[in-house]
């Protein structure tokens, strides 16, 4: 058997950032016609190794083979000329364009003039030839976000890529949408094309990858294993260094009293178009209610509803006896309710403040903090530097910048202050996405002390994992509606993935 | 010529230096950047071209100074924005009072200037016969209202039609994905910016040297620069609808005018001809319709729905969040 061949070989590279090293010589390698799974933990540095290949950072050291030949990729252009194109989480899609213009966006053919209809044809054949179904007409905005991701994959097609990164593609899709992609991706490797996939979940690896390189720190921990006869375990185990629990220990409980009651609330989006279309629901205290549902269709305007963030055009909520309806944010946290919002450090944090200043925004206004109308800064200390104990949060000190503290610490800070004024309703909105295993698992237990602590918890989430793993009922929005709601234990995940897809 | 078509043929003549500045700020707020200072760009363009043409006794080498002049202004609003990052309509209104401040002192004794020379008119034979449309559009016109008509479709099929538009669609609109694919969002910035600038000062010029000849400090470009940043609002950052915006606001001027030459209408007494101090409402009309425009634009929630660019008014910066 002869030796097969490298499409992309990576030797002892380097990358430093300011006071990190990124990538610690590093070695990768990627075949023919392979999927080469890439696995880690945030911060692992999975990312800076692709992004250098994608060219959008330069190695500090090391050197870079494609088919043999050295390397040198300067920018994102010369990558495609190298035949490697990049898929990114975030999509860069233009929305208000085409899906043709948006494939040949940046193309140096046509030079001048726009030929669309001949563009559109072959964007129609590449889309026959890969099982990617999409209207090579249809305008960006018009589209699923399974579809968006197809046409970011036809976009490196159109310009010939051989090599596709993927990062973390299956994060935004519903199971039936990732279904189909990995039947692509298998189609695509068929035709000779090779495929670097990133991913920290385990199961994926295991169904996808033909070899799997696991890194830790900057550093290579399993260098193109294969991971047939692996378990998850064993993948876990090399990418965070310990054994992780994967079962949470979840409590059994009765639920309580109905604690947050939505009725028929109507909402409208950042656009001005109707985002909740009369959604209503109730959770319970000592209950944690998942609401699953493909990002878009309502979540963040649900979130921001109760939350006081947002007004609500028709409907009512209630926690308990009060009435939240259109009250002001401040006066609706006073009423019990904690917010650990979406966006970590634009709007749960006050990025540029320290850590105490942060832990101690839901409660400088009153006693012990407040002095009349002055702050006692040595009280705020102390607390701040209780709840960092607590908390477990690991920054050099309560004066630490908190925009300077990692995706998992940041979260912890939201969830000291949220929790630390014991509130009857905890809203969390994807309060583990982007987190390593170990913060989720941190992130996973503290939401569970909430539910046993008898406060009813909210938890909006994309990951069906997480939903299934942690909340006793699960709710499944769709187009700015509850369509459907069952018991975890009694969950069929077929039907949820049809539920989330808007199928009846 | 009838009471409408002087109105139209004047408007069609008074829009012309409004197109250009319209277009001028709809191109650079299609890639993204908002510049607020038109109408310091204009009265720098309209005082360089005036003050060439007057020294040199040659109007072309005049508009090519005030094209100058406003291309100038504008780099320096594009360094602020785009290099430094700072906030457009801060940087916008501060170029505004620079330029204004600029172009009075700079003008100082233009006022008297004899024997300037103005560009070339001419009418189109056979088209300025036409009933109505031929003396508003082909009698008599200044070489740049000409210049007008070629520039509309021509920005209509750059804009849509070819790959430097596409280009430029996709730096306002997402600059994080028009980077990704190797495109410079930044020098295209700079370039969408400094023909915005070129154009205001085309519009100064065109005033100076063509439409209403002559230097009369502030009032030569009479808040134009505003109305023109308003009509790009109006016609949802559309060059077609741009220009017929520009025609029919140039005409609401002269209507304004010409409104109270006349007695009666049906029969009815007007009372703008018999109160002249109702006049000023007249005369604000245009400028209340820009306020309005203006209004409306600030909302970034009624933006987003009339198709704004959407990154307008946001700094790029390669791998941030929170940046489009």
């Amino acid at each position: 058997m002869s030796e097969p061949t490298n499409v992309i070989a990576m030797k002892q590279i380097v990358k430093r950032f300011p006071g990190v090293l990124a990538n610690d010589h590093v070695d990768f390698d990627l075949r023919r016609g392979e999927i080469h799974a890439l696995l880690g933990e945030n911060g692992a540095g999975k990312s800076t190794l692709t992004n250098i290949l994608a060219g959008l950072y330069r190695a500090d050291e090391g050197q870079i083979f494609i088919n043999g030949q050295r390397a040198d990729i300067g920018s994102p252009r010369d990558a495609i000329a190298y035949g490697i194109g990049m898929i990114y989480q975030h999509f860069m899609l233009v929305p208000s364009q085409t899906v043709t213009e948006n494939i040949i966006l940046g193309l140096d053919e046509p030079r001048f003039f726009l030929n669309l209809p001949q563009a559109e044809k072959r964007v129609a054949e590449l889309s026959k030839q890969f099982g990617l179904h999409v209207d090579p007409r249809a305008h960006v905005w018009q589209l699923s976000v399974g579809e968006q991701q197809r046409v970011e994959i036809l976009k490196m097609l159109y310009r010939g890529a051989n090599i596709l990164i993927l990062d973390e593609p299956t994060a935004v899709l519903t199971p039936l949408e990732a279904r189909e992609l990995f039947a692509t991706l298998r189609s695509m490797i068929a035709q000779g094309r090779s495929i670097i996939f990133i991913s920290h979940h385990l199961d994926e690896i295991l169904e996808i990858a033909d070899r799997v390189t696991v890194m830790q720190k900057g550093r290579v921990t399993a260098a193109g294993v294969s991971p047939k006869g692996m378990t998850k375990n064993d993948l876990a185990r090399l990418m965070v260094g310990r054994e992780i629990v994967f079962a949470l220990e979840k409590k059994k409980m009765d639920a309580g009293a109905v604690a947050l009651k939505i009725e028929r609330a109507r909402a409208l989006n950042d656009r001005g178009l109707p985002a909740l279309r009369d959604l209503s629901l109730e959770v319970r205290a000592h209950e944690i209610l998942g609401v699953a549902g493909v990002a878009g269709n309502g979540q963040r305007e649900l979130s921001q509803v109760i939350t006081g963030l947002r007004p609500l055009v028709s409907g009512r909520i209630h926690l308990g006896a009060y009435d939240l309806t259109n009250k002001a944010p401040g006066e609706i946290h006073e009423l019990g309710v904690g917010h650990v919002p979406e966006d970590r450090l634009g709007t749960g944090l006050a990025s540029g403040l320290s850590v105490m200043h942060n832990l101690i925004l839901r409660r400088y206004k009153q006693a012990p903090i407040a002095q009349g109308i002055a702050i006692n800064w040595h009280t705020a200390r102390k607390v701040s530097e209780n709840l960092v104990t607590t908390f477990e949060i690991a920054t050099p000190g309560v004066d630490t910048r908190v925009g300077a503290l990692s995706g998992g610490n940041t979260q912890k800070v939201i969830l000291a202050r949220e929790i630390s004024t014991r509130p009857d309703l905890l809203v969390a909105v994807h309060p583990t996405r982007g987190l390593d295993v170990g913060a989720t698992e941190a992130v996973q237990k503290l939401l569970l002390q909430q539910r046993e602590a008898g406060a009813a918890v909210l938890l909006i989430s994309e990951d069906l994992d997480e939903i299934l793993a942690i909340s006793d009922r699960i709710a499944v929005i769709y187009d700015g509606q509850i369509v459907g709601e069952m018991r975890t234990d009694e969950a069929d995940i077929e039907k949820i993935g049809l539920l989330m897809a808007g199928a009846n | 010529m009838n009471f409408w078509a002087n109105i139209f043929s004047a408007g069609v003549s008074n829009g012309t230096a409004l197109l250009f500045a319209t277009m001028g700020e709809l191109l650079a707020e299609r890639a993204g950047v908002l510049n607020l200072g038109v109408e310091g760009m204009m009265l720098m363009g309209a005082v360089a071209a005036y003050g060439t043409a007057a020294a040199t006794g040659d109007a072309w080498l005049g508009l090519l100074a005030g094209m100058l002049a406003g291309g100038f202004l504008s780099l320096l609003h594009a360094v602020v924005v785009i290099s430094l990052r700072a906030d457009q309509v801060v940087s916008g209104l501060a170029l505004t009072f620079l330029g204004a401040g600029l172009a009075l002192v700079l003008g100082e004794g233009l006022a008297s200037a004899r024997g300037v020379p103005t560009l070339p008119i001419y009418s189109i034979p056979l088209l300025d016969q036409m009933p109505f449309f031929g003396p508003v559009f082909f009698d008599n016109k200044s070489v740049l209202v000409f210049v007008g008509y070629l520039l509309i479709p021509i920005l209509w099929f750059y804009i849509y039609r070819t790959r430097a538009g596409l280009h430029l669609r996709a730096v306002g609109e997402y600059p994080a994905a028009a980077d990704s694919l190797g495109i410079d969002v930044y020098a295209l910035r700079y370039f969408y910016v400094l023909a915005g600038g070129v154009l205001a000062g085309l519009a100064g010029g065109a005033i100076t040297l063509s439409i209403t000849p002559g230097w009369f400090s502030e009032f030569t470009t009479s808040g134009y620069g505003w109305i023109a940043i308003a009509l790009v609002i109006f016609a949802q950052w559309d060059p077609v609808r741009a220009a017929v915006g520009a025609y029919l606001f140039g005409s609401l001027r002269r209507f304004t005018l010409d409104a109270q030459g006349i007695q009666n209408v049906f029969g009815i007494a007007n009372p703008f001809f018999y109160d002249r101090n109702l006049q000023f409402f007249l005369e604000m009309l245009p400028y209340a319709l820009t306020i309005l425009a203006l209004l409306i634009g600030s909302r970034a929630a009624i933006r987003k729905r009339l198709g704004a660019p959407a990154a307008l008014g946001l700094p790029f910066v390669r791998g941030e969040r929170g940046t489009l």
